[in-house]
């Protein structure tokens, strides 16, 4: 026992956990969200000397300040949140799209350039049809030609969706210098040929979200091809076993997820811009990737977690314009991002435990004493009781 | 055409060092998609350094060269450095997922560095110092005009570029011939195994993608000072990702190895240069060019990679020791 000392305990001891039940997670990640809050609200304290409660405020006014700024809140959240249902089975599916950007652009140049041939020449209803279908269209494309070589030759899709991203960015670039009439380098809107409006027109937008979120989560969690989904996320090898078609449902998955970023395409240039940019899907492609992971890729979640990142972002960005007049609005995609930094962290304690040198003295043993003792009470449990039948019967 | 293969090596240093820093922390078991923030805030780190440095000084002009060189280039290491230990922390110790690490670092980077750009550098005279200053740092030998198109094509940059391509030798030379980079692979193929046999698994893992980072951060800088002269700091967050993501597709060109990507990196710059050599067909589609080779590269490399040119076998795993 003479290196008893020279060994020395790490300060912490990081383990697994048994399972937590579903209200613990949520606890763990409204914490997170309470901690990642408090925090950025002292960053905001101490890069720009604002009052936190003040910050807190002007996020809310941002949000909920006027109607528009409600309906907007609304539009915003429904499109991330249908971004977000698009990239759903694909990441179920550990099939990494972050092609959202690309599709999306796809679908609203789709959408204009029938808007740019059709408006005037022919019925607007033919013209809607035309550009919901083309739209729709050009977004599975965009999305199928990495699901193709991903199921055939298991191509890298990480990088490949990303690539198509530049492509569909540059054929902007190209259709802008073929189609603008003023040669400003942005085309003109068509307001004339937007899509008709229910109500006002951010209803249609929030209309459709609610949709396809029913639709997405009895697709996930009760059909059979969810279930095809799942299983080839967690284990390839065990599909095919089951006689799953792997290839198929990798190429019909994605296809999905190209339709909905085709439609979110059409909804960008055909409901609220008129028009197509570089940046029309305001990267939300990539913001969707969190909103989903941190969701689990639960579609009634995913409501929750697009709704809090539009919020936060549309709050922070109104707060440090009309309140701290900075006029910098990468204010709030930086403190956006420390967010997410900040509920990754959290993340941890999901799955693991950090236990320290101090209680960690007795740790080994009083674990294997409980299990002996059937957590404690004496009586064995469940598990162990038909463990020992199983004995017993042997 | 001199100029153009020239413009083409410079563009291609940024790829290069990207692709340097991914390759080093790829080799540690770790995919790295923050590298585009990374760079992103190691362009505005270094820019940061310089103009603190002329501000200093009554007339930016008459500035140091080796201070200048040696601010610039610690603070972009420094501060991609930050970034890459924000990245290491999360999936090293906390081990969260790599690719949703490194997208939020990616948002987290470019927001980080339009917000800086802003709120600190872009305020004072900052667009009309850095210009002269990127002349300083880009001082090449004064013979260099005089050897014609060699001259012009490999020895008219300042020495910044030069450094570039040492770092990439110097990490393929320890990648492949020392203990520490055998140590390293061996880490990236298996953790658990270099666990057993007594490496420090964490302490590398946080190295290669700190080291990783800051060669990343450089090539942000170079990004500024070379390729764009010092102008367009603002641009940034916009046409800095783009290398970025070419750089981390170029690791799968180069199969894994820092020596190859000298040649790789040049490759593509050349490629991102086509737009601008005069050849008679649409430039926006020459712009796609790029872009459309990394996805044929990657589609060969799927179809025809043998067993030797495979990725770290833990690559995008995390390692945790109690794991079964």
């Amino acid at each position: 026992m003479t290196n008893e000392k020279t060994i020395r305990e790490p300060l912490f001891h990081i383990s697994k956990r048994a399972p937590l039940s579903k209200g613990q997670v949520a606890l763990i990640y409204l914490s997170a969200v309470v901690i990642a809050l408090i925090l950025s609200g002292f960053v905001c304290t101490l890069l720009f000397g604002a009052n936190p409660f003040a910050a807190l405020v002007g996020i809310f006014e941002g949000n909920f300040g006027t109607d528009s700024r409600i309906w907007w809140l609304l539009r915003d959240a429904s499109l991330l949140l249908l971004v977000s249902l698009a990239l759903a089975p694909a990441f179920r599916m550990k099939f990494w799209n972050l092609g959202g950007n690309g599709q999306i652009i796809m679908g609203a140049l789709a959408c204009y350039a029938c808007m740019h041939y059709a408006y005037g020449q022919i019925p607007n209803v033919i013209m809607y049809i035309l550009m919901i279908t083309t739209s729709v269209g050009v977004g599975i494309l965009w999305a199928i030609i990495p699901a193709v070589f991903k199921a055939k030759w298991n191509t890298n899709e990480t990088l490949f969706t990303l690539m198509m991203n530049y492509i569909a960015m540059g054929l902007v670039n190209y259709a802008t210098s073929k189609w603008s009439l003023q040669q400003t380098g942005k085309l003109e809107p068509i307001n004339g040929a937007k899509l008709p409006e229910i109500g006002n027109k951010y209803i249609l937008i929030i209309l459709i979200a609610v949709a396809v979120t029913v639709f997405m989560f009895f697709y996930l969690k009760k059909s059979k091809h969810g279930f095809e989904v799942a299983l080839v996320g967690e284990s390839v090898n065990t599909a095919r076993y089951v006689g799953i078609n792997v290839k198929k449902t990798v190429i019909r998955t994605v296809l999905l997820s190209g339709a909905i970023c085709g439609i979110v395409g059409l909804l960008f240039c055909g409901v609220v811009d008129g028009n197509v940019y570089e940046d029309t899907p305001q990267n939300m492609g990539f913001t969707a990737i969190m909103a989903v992971w941190f969701a689990q890729c639960n579609p009634l979640i995913m409501i929750i977690s697009s709704f809090g990142i539009i919020f936060l972002s549309r709050g922070i960005n109104h707060y440090q314009k009309n309140v701290l007049k900075l006029t910098n609005s990468a204010v709030s995609d930086m403190i956006v991002g420390f967010v997410y930094f900040i509920i990754l962290c959290c993340e941890f304690f999901v799955v693991y435990k950090l236990q320290t040198r101090r209680n960690k003295r007795n740790f080994g043993f009083k674990d294997i004493s409980e299990q002996i003792a059937g957590k404690g009470d004496g009586k064995p449990t469940a598990v162990e009781k038909e463990e020992r039948n199983e004995g017993g019967n042997k | 055409m001199g100029a153009n293969l020239a413009g083409a090596i410079a563009l291609g240093t940024v790829l290069l060092l990207g692709s340097v820093g991914e390759i080093i922390t790829e080799k540690s078991g770790h995919l790295n998609l923050g590298i585009p923030g990374i760079m992103c805030m190691g362009a505005v780190g270094g820019c940061w350094g310089m103009v603190v440095y002329a501000n200093l000084l009554a007339n930016p002009a008459s500035a140091n060269w080796f201070l200048l060189l040696f601010l610039a280039v610690t603070c972009s290491m420094i501060f991609g450095a930050l970034g890459a230990a924000i990245y290491s922390f999360l999936t090293v110790s906390l081990r969260a997922n790599q690719n949703v690490t490194g997208l939020a670092l990616t948002i987290f980077g470019t927001g980080f560095s339009l917000f800086f750009v802003k709120q600190y550098i872009g305020k004072g005279n900052a667009e009309s110092v850095l210009p002269a200053l990127s002349k300083i740092l880009n001082t090449s030998l004064p013979f260099a005009g005089d050897l014609g198109f060699f001259g012009q094509v490999f020895l008219s940059f300042g020495i910044i570029v030069y450094l570039a391509v040492l770092i990439a030798l110097f990490a393929a030379f320890t990648l492949r011939k020392t203990r520490v980079g055998l140590r390293l692979r061996a880490i990236g193929e298996s953790p658990a195994t270099a666990d057993a046999v007594g490496i420090n698994v964490l302490l590398y893992k946080y190295s290669a993608s700190l080291i990783g980072g800051a060669v990343a951060g450089l090539g942000g800088l170079i990004y500024i000072v070379v390729c764009r002269g010092g102008n367009g700091l603002f641009e940034v967050p916009t046409d800095l990702p783009r290398f970025g993501w070419l750089a981390i597709a170029l690791v799968i060109f180069t199969v894994w190895k820092p020596d190859v990507a000298i040649l790789g990196s040049i490759l593509f710059g050349l490629l991102y240069m086509l737009k601008d050599m005069g050849i008679p067909f649409n430039s926006y589609i020459l712009k796609l060019v790029p872009y459309l080779v990394t996805i044929i590269v990657l589609i060969f490399t799927s179809i025809f990679g043998s067993k030797a040119v495979q990725p770290p076998a833990s690559l995008g795993l995390n390692y945790f020791r109690e794991d079964r």
